[in-house]
């Protein structure tokens, strides 16, 4: 760690390092943990925020998106929790499992911690400041790399989500965190999250973002064991600037599927680092923006089949009108020896304005020779046969399009295997295409 | 006054003049079936009927019922009556044909003034015309055209024709891609929806479709207007003596 200190030149990039410098102190986490703040600390020192020569950051200049560092978000009042009382509403018609966080703080007293055989729920920052076994176990350690944005998490982590699913353990209802903001001032929140799914345990986990004024980063680290069924949904709302990332690491013979559904995003990057380290998996990678105004939404995956015989089906699909502007890039590496890959991945956009943008970037790297691999990308206006076609029928313009986007997003979420998920989605989709002009 | 007038129509698609003043009328009720060699603009027509926007009207007019329609969007001639069964219908992925159907007719019959059909109604109207078209429950809940073979793409746009009810059906070239048994249904589909009311133009190339559906009148299409007209003994005559004899005739 004896790199060369890069001089730190925006302001953001100052106030950053001012924050953690003030911060370091009360953190929760000591030695091993404190360290591993110190490290990714250093990573940003030396990279400092990522911009648009930063290959894996292009569409997505953070350096000129934020100009200012909002300072740290305190912990929530009572006007904070008053207002956090309707969160999540989204998933409101969902018979799940609520737990409450406002600007990134558990608040126990707002979530549902009825017990249930093999479900054990905490909050990051009590986690890390008692150095637990889980913590310190996988904090850092699910999916290894040098990105920025998660490095300033590990940071700057201050609470979040920790949960445990014991072995064998079939979660009835969904798990539904939700992250509610907090004050109405411009803050910046940095979540951390840990999930451990073990063997043959089975979960719905939904992370519900609405993220309100703040710069947020959130990153979920989720280790899957073998056997496990997993579906972890992602819903995303945004005024401001949202990192999300998710480092996972998926065992043998696991049913494994991610959906991310984003709407009303001023500036989201969704990235994903999935390592498939057992074999025999089956994966859906899948995910909707909705995006019209400035909105913009950067879907990036990095997929890593790191042992033979997995299946892993990636598809995600853009809605852009007005000027909005979607990004894709996935990734697909097949590691050396990870034989009998059969991977799939397609991005598709749909353009409902002549202002829109769409980048779409998909890529294999592969080391095997016995492998199915694919991608395909499309980007397209709504198909003027269609369109014609249902206006004859007496279908006005209006709802022969409307019809045709809802149809477009309806084949990404049908592939969720929940029916509440999936219909608290459609129906957000089809609010979405109400409200548009 | 006839229903549908046609009169002295000329239409250009990407500069290319395809209807050179074709004049046309049709009366309330009738069946008329129009014939003609390839390119002889028999689709043009139909799509200009229904609407479709590539189309450049360069001369003429569309009167239905008295009413110009060529200014109307699509949709508005479907309320007003007017359907076309497609010769290639397309598929429409994610759009269940139930939904389709029901969407459409309450679209029409908004347009309309007229109250929206009741679930039970519009089950009970959709499974009975379904059941004499051989349309199975199982594909009314499956995509629009997704996955049918071309006979159950036909079958589908009479079952749509028969559910909305229209006041003109132009029907293009329904009968091609079908074997025997499948233009069977579907001529008995379409002579059930005969009535005092319905005027119909059927487009075909052969006469073969017209056994089973008996038209009215025949007009001949070449060049892109029509260059002759009879009863449906000049479809046999046709067929006997082939389109040659008017292919020079109308240059």
């Amino acid at each position: 760690m004896n790199a060369e200190v890069r001089a730190m030149k925006t302001e953001a990039e100052k106030a950053l390092a001012a924050a953690y410098e003030a911060a370091r102190v009360r953190l929760p986490g000591k030695g091993a943990l404190s360290a591993l703040r110190a490290d990714a600390f250093h990573l940003f020192e030396n990279q400092g925020l990522p911009h648009r020569r930063v290959e894996d950051w292009k569409y997505t200049d953070l350096r000129a998106l934020m100009r200012e560092a909002y300072p740290l978000a305190a912990l929530p009042d009572a006007a904070a929790k008053a207002k956090a009382k309707g969160a999540g509403a989204l998933f409101s018609g969902l018979d799940a499992r609520r737990l409450v966080f406002i600007d990134g703080a558990f608040v126990p007293e707002m979530s549902d911690l009825t017990s249930e055989p093999g479900l054990t729920i905490g909050s990051m920052a009590d986690a890390l400041a008692k150095g637990g076994a889980l913590v310190t176990e996988h904090v850092g350690k699910t999916f290894e790399n040098d990105d920025v944005a998660v490095a300033l998490n590990t940071a700057l982590m201050g609470d979040g989500a920790v949960i445990r699913i014991a072995k064998g353990s079939a979660i009835k209802r969904p798990i539904h965190l939700v992250f509610a903001p907090g004050s109405d001032k411009p803050s910046s929140v940095f979540v951390r999250s840990l999930i451990v799914v073990e063997d043959g345990a089975r979960a719905v986990i939904i992370e519900d973002h609405d993220s309100g004024p703040a710069q947020v980063n959130a990153t979920l680290e989720l280790i899957v064991g073998d056997k496990a069924d997993v579906s972890y949904v992602r819903a995303t709302r945004a005024k401001a600037l949202h990192v999300a990332s998710l480092l996972a690491k998926v065992g043998a013979d696991v049913t494994f599927n991610t959906f991310a559904f984003a709407s009303d995003v001023n500036v989201l990057r969704n990235q994903n680092f999935i390592r498939f380290a057992g074999e025999r998996t089956k994966a859906g990678i899948r995910g909707v923006s909705l995006l019209r105004g400035k909105d913009h939404a950067d879907t990036t995956l990095l997929i890593e089949h790191a042992k033979g015989h997995c299946e892993s089906r990636e598809l995600f699909k853009s809605v852009l009108d007005e000027q909005g502007h979607s990004v894709f890039q996935g990734k697909i590496v097949v590691k050396p020896h990870a034989q009998k890959t059969d991977a799939k991945m397609m991005t598709r956009a749909l353009l409902l304005s002549d202002e829109a943008e769409a980048d779409n970037k998909p890529e294999l790297e592969i080391f095997a020779d016995d492998v199915v691999c694919g991608h395909g990308a499309t980007t397209s206006a709504p198909d003027k046969s269609l369109k014609f076609y249902l206006m004859s029928r007496g279908i006005p313009e209006a709802e022969a399009e409307a019809l045709l986007v809802q149809a477009f997003v309806d084949e990404v979420i049908d592939g969720i295997a929940d029916e509440g998920i999936r219909k608290a989605l459609m129906f957000a989709a089809l609010r979405w295409l109400g409200t548009h002009a | 006054m006839a229903f549908l007038e046609v009169k002295n129509l000329h239409v250009e698609i990407e500069d290319k003049k395809i209807l050179n003043g074709l004049t046309l009328s049709i009366e309330k009720g009738q069946v008329a079936a129009i014939m003609g060699p390839n390119g002889s603009g028999k689709s043009t027509l139909a799509y200009v009927l229904a609407g479709k926007s590539e189309y450049n009207i360069t001369e003429g007019d569309v009167l239905l019922n008295g009413e110009s329609i060529l200014e109307m969007a699509p949709d508005e001639r479907a309320a007003k009556g007017v359907f076309l069964a497609f010769q290639y219908p397309v598929e429409v992925p994610g759009v269940a044909t139930m939904t389709f159907l029901r969407t459409a007719l309450n679209a029409q019959r908004k347009t309309r003034g007229e109250n929206e059909l009741s679930t039970p109604e519009f089950m009970r109207l959709v499974r009975d015309t379904a059941g004499h078209l051989g349309i199975s429950q199982e594909m009314l809940r499956r995509a629009v055209n997704v996955g049918f073979s071309g006979g159950e793409k036909k079958r589908n746009e009479i079952l749509q024709m028969a559910v909305l009810q229209p006041k003109l059906a132009v029907l293009d070239e329904t009968d091609s891609g079908l074997d025997i048994d499948a233009l069977k249904i579907v001529a008995d589909g379409v002579n059930k929806l005969r009535s005092p009311d319905r005027s119909m133009v059927v487009i075909t190339h052969y006469q073969r479709l017209l056994n089973y559906i008996v038209p009215d009148v025949v007009h001949v299409l070449a060049k892109g207007r029509v260059v002759k007209s009879g009863g449906k003994e000049l479809a046999l005559e046709l067929e006997a003596k082939g389109y040659a004899q008017f292919q020079g005739e109308a240059a």
